[in-house]
């Protein structure tokens, strides 16, 4: 225990050397936690709104669904099996039924996904209940990605033309029931949802549907012929490989950081070791070994990160709590990022993220500090107490 | 008579090498020092003192003969054993007082006795009773940047010997201090030959320390011309 005792004893005792080195440190270890943490919470807020709105459980694609491809589309439906029916029924999974068409906003032609879902469903957190059909009338809902792109406000009624299963073009008038504000694009842009049953019976479709939805937490998933089964890791993979961009993206800045900080100490640590030959001469002659001496120069420049750390803690712990309550809000027209952001992001800071920042930083400090400290393994004590380096 | 003697070297050579000459900083150099001697090594730079003080306290090795510390041929001695031995039986005294610059008085004194391992109660004990001896116990949390030269190598001095070592090597202790701050700190090395019967050995050409000593060995270019011991105390010019 006397090396680390002395350790901080020398590094207290260099005073404004020591915490000039320590803060640029202790900002390192903010701004790593802060930004993965943003890089979590992001990720979280966004697989949270697909899975909550869009994903649910998985989903059973027809085996001809492929939504990079929109020219699979017209093939991409089926009957629904009897065993995906089953769920159906129990409310465990809701059809959904996809189809190109184009509408025509103010005479424009405008080309859209249109989507036929049950409004009673509740697997998904989808404002369904919105396409209830009380008159003759089409109700359709949309999105404000979408409603901004065709101009289009609660009320309006658009020609919408598609294709039936025969081939067939066909056109209704649909009027916009509800326009809903989500932060999932992926069931708002170029998107208007109708209900199912119409949409089957308009393009001659009965009991059909492109994709099901499963309910979240639904174990017992039936293998049906002509129908694949895509599990959230499967769906999500896009969202993972944004993220995992984003991080490395991100880490470039606090790595520049990092690497002041660490030049730093570097610098100090070799600093040390030509100005401080004769203490070190010193300790030798009092019953230092070299082996002693480099772990204590050692130790003295992986302290920066212990003290680093406890001072990050000082100002880092109230500035990370505040920015997680308070969120980061998002520019505007943030919404045609095309991912689900919300209007504000919250950073999650998990105990893996505080823990491996808290060890690579002091595995690198060490590292840096252990470097300059190999010349010392040379040094001759008669020469140390000349002031002079072997 | 030689089971006697704390340090006994034989034949001690160092050399250097200097261009494509070698440069005899000790040339067969055999000298012996008891328990409880206060001599010196007294001649012009460049004579071997230091070189002398450096290989008996296990800092360095001589290129041929022996040293033989406490019972150790210095030269068999691995680095980590030699530490051992500078640790628990040697103090050494500089001329520029080396204390760290960065410790108090305290902890400066205390050092040594980290090492030893010692409880921080008896190493309390220890660190204020050498402050004492040196008159340096009201300055113990003052910084070596604020004592003067006087008070600095008096610290050094308490450093020396807090661990009650057997044997003290001071080279050119009174170098950097005025005449009445040499007489102060030689004085209380005299005491504490004295009172603890430690070995002191100078490497000096101060004659201040010289008049001191009660063994004065003279070298000149690395060889013994002289070897004096006087029966009395050597100080204030009486013999």
């Amino acid at each position: 225990m006397i090396i680390p005792k002395l350790a901080l004893r020398n590094l207290l005792g260099a005073g404004l050397r020591t915490w000039l080195n320590v803060v640029v440190l202790s900002l390192s270890f903010v701004l790593i936690i802060w930004l993965q943490g943003l890089y979590i919470g992001m990720g979280d807020q966004i697989k949270e709104a697909q899975i909550d709105v869009d994903y649910g459980g998985g989903q059973y694609w027809h085996e001809s669904y492929d939504p990079y491809d929109p020219l699979t589309l017209e093939d991409a439906h089926g009957a629904v099996p009897d065993p995906i029916q089953n769920k159906i029924d129990k409310g465990e999974a809701t059809p959904i039924l996809i189809a190109q068409a184009t509408i025509y906003p103010e005479g424009r032609l405008q080309v859209i996904l249109l989507k036929g879902i049950d409004p009673a469903q509740t697997v998904v957190n989808f404002p369904s209940q919105f396409l209830v059909q009380e008159n003759g009338e089409i109700p359709a809902l949309i999105g404000t990605r979408m409603a901004k792109s065709a101009g289009l406000k609660i009320g309006d009624k658009v020609i919408v033309r598609w294709r039936d299963a025969q081939g067939t073009f066909d056109a209704r008038d649909v009027y916009i029931a509800q326009i809903m504000k989500t932060i999932v694009p992926a069931v708002d842009q170029s998107q208007i949802w109708i209900p199912l049953e119409t949409m089957r019976e308009l393009m001659g479709m009965q009991n059909e549907a492109s994709l099901v939805v499963m309910a979240k937490d639904i174990e017992e998933l039936p293998v049906v012929s002509g129908w694949n089964f895509k599990s959230l890791k499967f769906l999500l993979a896009d969202v993972e490989y944004l993220i995992k961009t984003k991080k490395t993206g991100g880490s470039i800045i606090y790595m520049f950081l990092l690497l002041l900080a660490m030049l730093a100490i570097f610098n100090t640590q070799v600093l040390s070791i030509f100005r401080r030959k004769k203490e070190m001469g010193s300790m030798m002659a009092m019953g230092f070994t070299r082996g002693k001496i480099i772990q204590l120069f050692t130790l003295e420049g992986a302290f920066h990160s212990v003290l680093a750390g406890i001072v990050a803690a000082i100002y880092g712990i109230p500035f990370l709590v505040w920015f997680a309550k308070k969120g980061w809000a998002m520019p505007e027209g943030y919404d045609d990022f095309g991912i689900a952001l919300g209007e504000k992001l919250f950073p999650i800071y998990t105990a893996g993220l505080v823990f491996g920042t808290v060890m690579l930083i002091l595995i690198v400090t060490t590292i840096v500090s252990f470097l300059p400290t190999r010349k010392i393994a040379k040094l001759k004590p008669t020469d140390a107490l000349r002031g002079r380096l072997s | 008579m030689e089971n006697s003697f704390l340090i006994k070297t034989k034949d001690l050579v160092k050399t250097y090498p200097v261009g494509h000459t070698t440069l005899f900083a000790l040339n067969r150099v055999s000298l012996g020092f008891k328990p409880g001697e206060f001599a010196g090594l007294v001649g012009p730079s460049g004579s071997g003192k230091t070189t002398f003080l450096n290989i008996i306290g296990s800092l360095d090795s001589p290129t041929e003969g022996s040293a033989v510390v406490m019972g150790k041929n210095v030269e068999d001695l691995s680095h980590k054993q030699a530490a051992e031995l500078r640790n628990r039986s040697i103090g050494f005294i500089f001329q520029t007082f080396n204390l760290l610059p960065v410790y108090t008085v305290y902890e400066n004194v205390e050092f040594p006795l980290l090492l030893l391992n010692l409880p921080p109660k008896e190493r309390k004990e220890k660190v204020m009773k050498a402050l004492e001896w040196v008159r340096l116990a009201d300055r113990a949390k003052s910084k070596p940047a604020q004592l003067s030269g006087g008070e600095s190598q008096r610290v050094a001095v308490a450093r020396a010997i807090v661990k009650k070592p057997s044997i003290i090597l001071a080279d050119e202790p009174t170098a950097n201090l005025d005449a009445e701050n040499s007489f102060n700190i030689l004085d209380t090395m005299e005491e504490l030959n004295h009172e603890l019967n430690t070995t002191f050995i100078f490497a000096t050409h101060d004659e201040k320390v010289i008049k001191y000593l009660r063994r004065k060995i003279t070298l000149v270019d690395g060889k013994v011309t002289k070897d004096e011991v006087y029966e009395q105390k050597n100080s204030k010019g009486d013999i």
